[in-house]
């Protein structure tokens, strides 16, 4: 069954969609045909390396920057035509938090809240009250920002997100500069966000943030979508592959071969040699023990056996390239 | 489907109307509240307080040195505040202004928050209303305070009599401050159209010192070009073209013809340089 949000009022299928997003900068291209799908009341993980246009994409979402090219539709509205009714309902927090230094933290809140055009005055303090709470910044509330570190600023930016209730979030690197407490602190402040019925976009560069809080996921690269879904589906289109140590490595490759699968050299050890080979490379989804039985009914000599699934970090990297060098 | 019930629609319009009117009283709140603008004013304050100091501790000027009216202080404070008004209009108050509207749009971009403001979502529109209201409101400010501290100072340490207009008339102390006032809104609509192209030039950077410059530079300039006999052509066109004709607020009976047309001058750089910065503003990729 697929969830639908919203209630009531204008019911959606995804609570993001975009379609063939685009978004050039003279000659560059900074997003590429971008098609996202971000089904309502999900965790959504926006993986990519520094560079590959998660911070562009999300402007263009939000109508701070004009596509090129291609539809955004938030909440099942199009944007930015839309903005008046989409942008109440979606709390962001948007490449870093950012106030006005000479303000204090809940006079910055305010002013935020004031600039919305349907944010209601007559319940605006304890709203920017509540959401001081929220991110412990309630003893803060009165300090200005520029005493403020750089944790603090990353929770103000959270708290303003999340000033009214809202449908949507699309947070920006959320756990950027907090240390591992207020990092676990904004993984629990995602997930009860989730619970009450919101969808949450989060972009970031860390994966183990993403595994840890996502239900879905999507990864750019160079401007580029190569892989979305939910993170499980993602974690098993990885490949898995098998392990296998035995000394009749001759006799294996063939009973493999007969199985569909083929066998590579994974170097020998003293009692046998390793050979690798791709489980799912022969298609409809072959069971390790169905291997394992066929290869002892072969009459090779199983020492070691072992399947070895891809973890997404494998998967990132492999979709992403590896190293510092920044895709370009 | 039921009948609209009477008495929800009110509240629903009025909480619309409250906070239609919240971001500019934030916008005022945020200019007035920081300490920059007060240092702006202080700024402003001073120069009457500078020329009373002066005038006070030096000897008798002779009549027909220094700035108009400079001669006529020690027997009249209240000069003070004409003196002041006179001296800060070629320079201070351009700057203040400059420094102000120059910051509207670009500064929020340099902190960042234009962003927020946008996502909140204020709408470009509005938001660019109210950064120009914003910088009115400053315009209004200005003049009156440099006004209200002469007035002030000059009260102090000068007597204060009937004041002796351009046209010969002598007016009594009361409705000379009411002139005082009529030549702080002289000023302030004179400072509008300046304000307009601060604004325009605010949206093309995001560094707000480099608008604050350029609109104090664009005020200069404008003033140069007036004094170019050459140009006699472009003389009426030029914003501060109506600058000094503030004097006429100093006539009696009042003439209107200047204050006329300066107005219509300012209106016609606030409806082009308007125009210009909502052009650029509505189109821009927010990427700061």
């Amino acid at each position: 069954m697929i969830p639908q949000g919203g209630s009531g009022s204008g019911r959606y299928n995804l609570a993001i969609e975009t379609r063939g997003l685009t978004k050039h900068f003279g000659r560059q291209v900074a997003v590429d045909g971008v098609d996202l799908a971000v089904p309502p009341g999900s965790v959504f993980g926006f993986l990519g390396p520094n560079g590959s246009g998660k911070t562009t994409t999300i402007r263009m979402l939000l109508g701070l920057a004009a596509a090129s090219a291609g539809t955004v539709s938030l909440l099942g509205m199009e944007m930015p035509g839309r903005f008046r009714d989409v942008l109440p309902r979606v709390g962001a927090l948007v490449e870093g938090p950012a106030f006005y230094p000479f303000l204090s933290g809940a006079a910055n809140l305010s002013r935020l809240d004031a600039a919305g055009r349907s944010t209601v005055p007559a319940t605006r303090k304890g709203r920017v009250d509540r959401a001081l709470e929220r991110v412990g910044l309630s003893h803060a509330a009165g300090k200005k920002v520029h005493a403020y570190s750089l944790g603090m600023k990353q929770r103000l930016g959270i708290a303003n997100a999340l000033l009214a209730r809202r449908d949507l979030l699309v947070l920006d690197e959320p756990t950027n500069g907090l240390d591992p407490q207020g990092t676990r602190e904004v993984r629990n402040l995602v997930r009860s966000l989730a619970h009450d019925g919101a969808t949450v976009f989060v972009s970031s560069h860390l994966l183990a943030e993403v595994e840890q809080m996502c239900t879905h996921a999507a990864i750019m690269s160079a401007g580029r979508l190569v892989a979305q879904g939910p993170l499980a589906e993602l974690r098993r289109a990885g490949s898995a592959r098998i392990r296998l140590l035995t000394p009749d490595a001759g006799q294996a490759r063939s009973v493999l071969a007969g199985l569909g699968l083929a066998a590579e050299a994974g170097g020998s050890q003293p009692d046998g040699e390793v050979l690798l080979a791709s489980l799912s490379a022969a298609g409809d989804g072959r069971l390790p023990e169905d291997v394992v039985g066929q290869l002892v009914a072969g009459g090779v000599r199983v020492r070691g056996f072992a399947v070895e699934r891809e973890s997404l970090e494998d998967r990132f990297v492999a979709l992403t390239g590896e190293g510092f060098d920044v895709a370009q | 489907m039921p009948a609209e019930v009477p008495g929800t629609a009110a509240p629903a319009v009025r909480e619309a109307r409250e906070s239609a009117s919240s971001l500019m009283l934030s916008e005022l709140r945020v200019l007035f509240g920081r300490r920059r603008t007060w240092a702006l004013l202080l700024a402003l304050a001073a120069i009457p307080v500078l020329i009373a100091i002066a005038v006070r501790v030096s000897s008798a000027v002779p009549p027909g040195r220094g700035p108009a009216f400079l001669d006529r202080i020690s027997q009249n404070g209240l000069f003070v505040a004409f003196t002041a008004m006179l001296v800060s209009v070629p320079l201070f108050l351009p700057l203040t202004v400059g420094v102000v509207a120059g910051d509207t749009i670009a500064g929020e971009a340099n902190l960042g928050t234009l962003r927020y403001l946008l996502v909140a979502p204020a709408g470009r529109v509005r938001l660019l209303l109210v950064k120009y209201a914003g910088a009115l409101a400053f315009c209004i400010v200005a003049p009156l305070t440099v006004g209200l501290a002469g007035a002030a100072i000059g009260a102090a340490l000068f007597p204060v009599g009937p004041v002796t207009l351009l046209s010969g008339d002598v007016i009594q102390p009361p409705e000379a401050a009411v002139r005082i006032l009529l030549i702080a809104a002289y000023l302030a609509v004179s400072l509008a159209g300046l304000s307009a192209v601060g604004l325009f030039l605010s949206t093309l950077t995001v560094v707000p010192v480099g608008a604050m410059a350029a609109t104090v530079v664009v005020s200069v300039v404008s003033q140069v070009l007036d004094q170019l006999p050459q140009l006699e052509w472009l003389h009426p066109w030029l914003f501060s073209h109506y600058w000094f004709g503030f004097g006429d607020m100093l006539r009696q009976p009042l003439l209107w013809d200047s204050f006329t047309s300066n107005a219509l001058l300012q209106g016609g750089y606030i409806a082009v340089f308007g125009a210009l910065a909502y052009g650029r503003f509505v189109t821009r990729d927010i990427l700061s």
